[in-house]
């Protein structure tokens, strides 16, 4: 026990040495990637936690993300850049005067997105699979429509400029490993237990006792926190956001990652995230005008949708449990395959 | 000796079928009783109401002097009352000891807040929760397969898993949905000896429905026969055994042949 203690302290003193030679060295491009890198994977353990985990089909995540984002830059704006921003209509008094430090605007925008997480789960979580995978899409299309339409909140469909960031490296991947942290704890705890034991057989888990209802509440709002916190970093790091941000793409992405990495698999996620984001950008080139030979194809833009969607309909065709299915990369696990190879 | 459970009139209609109708029964304080019937008689159903899978269209339900009628399930569980069900569900990606935890959780008293602050009394408790789930796995005879995956066990393992599972919420009641399903003679023989065990050790009242009449017989100090629905005797296995109405109805003049 003690000893996973020091190697993961370890590992997070690596992390931490390898950002700060990032942070010295790369130019902004890459330290951009590698800050989305920990966004998704905050984003993609948060669904990871409410589908993989606790078998909730949920497809709300942009809606979460939105009302974190939104929250967390009210909040980081100064009052006067606020004045200059809302031209469409004045803001009211309590947005326009509101400020808060980057922490606490974070820390509010997961709040926030775990009070909303109650509020539809309440009604929502009653409904099982598909259907609450149709509602909570829908939950998160009427935030994006809401946002659109109180332009005395959100300064409508123009949206935020400007937004001060504050996301740099160390705040992204703090936030990343304590997202981490405080999953891992949670399943690992019995409490994990109970709603890895909901997935199975939900009837079972009541007759063992288990108010359904409740812990899928906290699974269902625990996650919400954290793709709150997902959508707030983005703002900040982005510096602006508008409604359009928040569509469906958003969430299909992060659940592009959850199901490659594999559903209920933590360190699936992480490689996953780490793999997809990196690719997301690298694959840019298929968007400009390649040339092969004598044959030249015009840039598409949108294009590297198109492979992306490609390569989730090859992972769901030849690996459907995705890289990791259920399993995690352990410290027992590498001692186990090191023993091996010296045998 | 006191009652510990009482039934009085449950009834069950889906639509126009009537699945049980005006089940009354009385179960003294540490005895196995039984629910036998042919298929489709309405033992489940039985199970069901007083587990609160099922809010009975008439009737009530009283567990130690408290009214349970239209409970859910997890009240139900909560009280004191576990179950086992006849096509076996256990949490299947989940290791037999974790399955036996998840059968604690409802006796947990740390929540997921103190879990995650990982203070000394969460972690005391799931240490403790830890060692009596390996006691509960060692008394079923599964303690040297507690870090296998349920789904990957035995039929007969995953069936002792599952009474381990119930075990784990502390009842004082238990119901067992067939227990001796797809066992063999030898296997039912343990069983008996196996129910009988727990019982006593854990001062538990049960009742079970079961097919094997080698098992219903030996093993029950009392039973209720149903039939279509309705209640069509009750009694000592010997009266039960000898009762025309039970030998039509289900038992068949096999039975009486060969006993």
């Amino acid at each position: 026990m003690k000893n996973t203690t020091w190697l993961n302290l370890l590992l997070i003193l690596c992390l931490g040495l390898f950002l700060w030679w990032a942070d010295g060295t790369l130019d902004g491009y890459k330290i951009r990637v590698l800050n989305l890198i920990a966004i998704n994977i905050i984003l993609a353990l948060s669904l990871n936690l409410i589908y993989g985990f606790t078998g909730m089909f949920s497809l709300g995540h942009a809606g979460f993300m939105a009302i974190g984002a939104y929250v967390c830059s009210i909040l980081i704006m100064t009052p006067a850049q606020k004045e200059t921003q809302f031209i469409l209509q004045e803001a009211y008094f309590w947005v326009q005067n509101s400020h808060a430090p980057f922490i606490v605007a974070v820390v509010l925008g997961g709040l926030t997105a775990a009070l909303f997480g109650v509020l539809i789960g309440i009604p929502l979580l009653r409904l099982g699979d598909d259907y609450l995978g149709i509602a909570t899409l829908g939950f998160a299309e009427i935030i994006r429509i809401v946002a659109n339409n109180i332009p005395r909140v959100t300064n409508g469909a123009l949206g935020f400029k400007g937004i001060p960031d504050h996301a740099n490296l160390w705040w992204t991947y703090g936030w990343c490993v304590l997202t981490l942290f405080l999953i891992v704890r949670i399943l690992n705890s019995n409490t994990g237990n109970v709603f890895k034991a909901i997935r199975d057989d939900e009837t079972a888990a009541k007759a063992m006792g288990i108010n359904i209802f409740k812990m899928k509440l906290l699974s269902f709002s625990f996650g919400a926190f954290c793709a709150g916190v997902g959508g707030a970093l983005l703002a900040s790091l982005v510096n602006t956001i508008d409604p359009k941000m928040f569509i469906f793409i958003q969430t299909f992405n992060i659940l592009m990652i959850v199901v490659t990495g594999g559903l209920g698999s933590v360190t699936g996620s992480i490689l996953a995230g780490i793999g997809i984001t990196v690719m997301l950008e690298w694959l840019r080139f298929v968007e400009n005008p390649i040339t092969i030979g004598s044959w030249t194809m015009a840039g598409i833009p949108g294009m590297r949708m198109v492979v992306f969607s490609l390569l989730l309909i090859l992972v769901i065709l030849f690996r459907r449990e995705g890289i990791m299915g259920m399993r995690e990369i352990t410290w027992a696990g590498i001692a186990r395959f090191m023993k091996r190879g010296k045998a | 000796m006191s009652i510990i459970l009482e039934t009085t009139g449950l009834t069950m209609r889906f639509g126009g079928l009537a699945a049980v109708t005006d089940f009354s029964a009385s179960i003294p304080k540490g005895s196995i009783t039984g629910l036998i019937g042919p298929n489709g008689a309405g033992k489940t159903t039985c199970f069901n109401m007083i587990t609160g899978f099922y809010r009975p269209t008439q009737g009530q339900v009283f567990f130690q002097g408290q009214e349970l009628t239209g409970k859910s399930p997890h009240c139900v569980c909560r009280a004191g009352i576990a179950r086992t069900f006849q096509n076996i569900r256990l949490f299947g990606h989940e290791t037999a000891l974790e399955n036996v935890l998840i059968g604690a959780f409802v006796r947990q008293k740390t929540g997921w807040i103190q879990s995650v602050l990982m203070t000394p009394a969460s972690r005391r408790e799931e240490n403790q929760l830890r060692d009596q789930a390996m006691e509960l796995l060692d008394v079923v005879g599964l303690a040297n397969i507690a870090q296998e995956k349920a789904r990957s066990l035995p039929y007969g393992a995953q069936r002792r898993l599952e009474i381990a599972r119930a075990l784990a919420t502390q009842p004082s009641f238990l119901l067992l949905d067939e227990p001796a399903a797809g066992m063999n003679p030898q296997e039912s023989l343990e069983l008996m000896d196996f129910i009988r065990t727990i019982r006593t050790r854990f001062d538990l009242t049960i009742l079970l429905i079961e097919h094997d009449m080698k098992v219903v017989m030996g093993v029950c100090e009392h039973m209720w026969v149903l039939d279509y629905g309705l209640t069509i005797a009750e009694g000592c296995p010997e009266a039960i055994q000898s009762n025309p109405k039970v030998i039509e109805a289900y038992l068949g003049e096999e039975y009486v042949r060969h006993a």
